[in-house]
């Protein structure tokens, strides 16, 4: 099963509850996350990957919650026009997703190993890396 | 009997449709296949190619004259400023050069994702520019303030004028301390946890004519996709043999060029203004030189490979900050470009920060240009220093009065 790329926004009033252990703890999910970031009025963003037998079970109760579940259409893009396959990204991608082929040394994206961590984006020298929304 | 073959005979093959032209990827096997006297015989030119950052690049820009006149004492475009303290309306921008606003590295580590360097390809992008200009005025050049915006066609000259280009060789940066640095080397893992170098090796120009017998003063050359010559030594310019503690010799290092070619006809797509988090704004620039394979000395250059060419480890963490001396070794970029070394008993991934794809692409390129009949070389008036000249660098002490 394909692990599903989420975000989940909350509320002042949720941004400090436990949710991801009830998560794990009554849904049994498979969680992996990806970024999260609470701003100074507490309301918080998390993105996750989720996978699980209980997935929409799981996703009814952060609902329930007053949590904001949206599908995760961030993806980070490769400007072909602007990469010129230096390679200073490769060995800054945490997954792997960003590597040099060889022995042409060309520079690889394979966007289903991405995590949208966009450390490439502020890495990259040539501004070849961007966020599609 | 020794072969000797001058520019003009070179010239006259490749006028004729004749020359024999390689790329210094290609002529490694005919070295390895042939011998060096067949393939000296064989080859009349080898082209060499690099594509990376390369900092000291900048244009000389003359506006032409508004009405009426002025002496533009400063001057800025799309707020980024150019050196104006030369001729009325001419100015030198710098690829570094930061906008006045820039929060730099105030916001830790900065982003640097406008600067002089970007100005050059969005005018070599056809895009207009905004020029400001301020002065305080003269008989001559009454004119006190100006806003206008400039592109590519509407100005007299744009002149790329880069004093520091195509180093021979460079250091593959490491980070011996704990915690992540930006440099211009790009980001840095703590305790060795990669290496950065930037160089095309087997390709890069100077690795290629290691004792500057071909490349000179007025060698013509692959500059940004268009023509350019090489103008002098660049820079820091300081020619020798990499050795190590034991007086083990690790080759040439430390040449470099003065380039310069008319910035109207380069392409944008080979000359890109590029950021380095944490460090600063710069551009990337295309260089490709040929080398007339002149004799068998020429060739036995021309024919290393990956494998014979080292860059010293350096780390950036501290010793090359305080001006310390690194004793990490050298690596050889058959081995940098397998994807990892070994450093202190470590095993580190390696990236490089020069594209060895466009490099390729460039030595390919100039060779088509040759083939064509469309490049001829061109003899130079006068030789660079090589190692022979033993040139030391000065270090700068910090001293009162």
């Amino acid at each position: 099963m394909a692990p599903n790329k989420i975000i989940l926004r909350f509320g002042e009033n949720t941004s400090d509850q436990p949710i991801i252990y009830r998560l794990v703890k009554d849904y049994d999910l498979v969680i992996n996350i990806l970024k999260a970031n609470v701003n100074p009025n507490k309301e918080g963003t998390m993105v996750l990957e989720l996978t699980g037998e209980k997935y929409e079970e799981g996703l009814g109760y952060l609902r329930d919650q007053g949590i904001r579940v949206q599908p995760l259409a961030e993806e980070v893009f490769r400007n072909e026009d602007r990469c010129i396959s230096c390679g200073a990204c490769t060995g800054i991608c945490p997954t792997g997703a960003l590597s040099l082929e060889r022995p042409s040394m060309e520079v690889k994206f394979d966007s289903d190993n991405c995590i949208v961590c966009q450390l490439c984006v502020k890495v990259c020298p040539l501004k070849a890396m961007e966020v599609r929304f | 009997m020794a072969i000797e073959k001058t520019y003009a005979e070179i010239n006259e093959k490749i006028k004729s449709g004749k020359a024999v032209v390689l790329t210094a990827e290609e002529v490694i096997g005919l070295v390895e296949e042939k011998g060096l006297t067949e393939a000296t015989r064989q080859v009349d030119v080898v082209t060499t190619g690099t594509f990376a950052p390369m900092c000291s690049s900048g244009v000389f820009l003359n506006f032409g004259h508004s009405k009426p006149k002025m002496k533009m004492q400063k001057v800025w475009l799309n707020g980024v400023p150019a050196y104006s303290g030369i001729a009325a309306v001419d100015a030198y921008l710098g690829a570094t050069e930061l906008p006045e606003d820039d929060p730099c590295n105030n916001n830790y580590p900065g982003e640097f994702r406008y600067g002089g360097g970007h100005v050059i390809q969005d005018l070599l992008m056809g895009k207009k520019v905004k020029l400001e200009a301020t002065s305080y005025g003269t008989d001559c050049y009454p004119r006190r303030e100006l806003e206008t915006y400039i592109n590519l066609d509407d100005i007299n000259e744009a002149t790329l004028f880069n004093p520091r280009n195509s180093y021979q060789n460079y250091n593959c940066g490491v980070n011996l301390s704990n915690r992540v640095i930006y440099t211009y080397m790009g980001v840095l893992k703590p305790n060795l946890g990669n290496a950065h170098y930037c160089s095309a090796g087997q390709l890069s120009p100077l690795l290629n004519d290691p004792y500057f017998l071909t490349i000179g003063m007025g060698t013509k050359i692959f500059l940004g996709g268009g023509i350019g010559y090489v103008a002098w030594n660049g820079t820091q310019h300081f020619p020798e043999i990499q050795k190590d503690a034991a007086g083990n010799s690790y080759g040439p290092s430390g040449g470099t060029l003065s380039v310069v070619g008319d910035l109207k006809q380069m392409e944008a797509n080979w000359l890109l203004g590029t950021s380095f988090l944490g460090y600063g704004a710069t551009l990337s620039v295309s260089i490709g030189i040929p080398i007339p394979i002149l004799n068998e000395e020429v060739m036995r250059c021309v024919s290393v490979s990956d494998r014979d060419l080292y860059a010293p480890i350096v780390d950036y963490g501290e010793a090359y900050g305080q001006r310390l001396p690194s004793d990490l070794g050298f690596a050889s970029y058959a081995e940098l470009k397998s994807g990892t070394i070994t450093v202190n008993g470590k095993k580190i991934p390696t990236a490089p920060l020069s594209s060895y794809p466009k490099a390729r692409e460039i030595a390919a390129i100039l060779k088509e240009w040759i083939c064509k009949g469309d490049f001829l070389l061109t003899e130079p008036v006068k030789l660079l220093p090589s190692y022979r000249d033993g040139i030391q660098s000065k270090k700068l002490e910090i001293r009162g009065l």
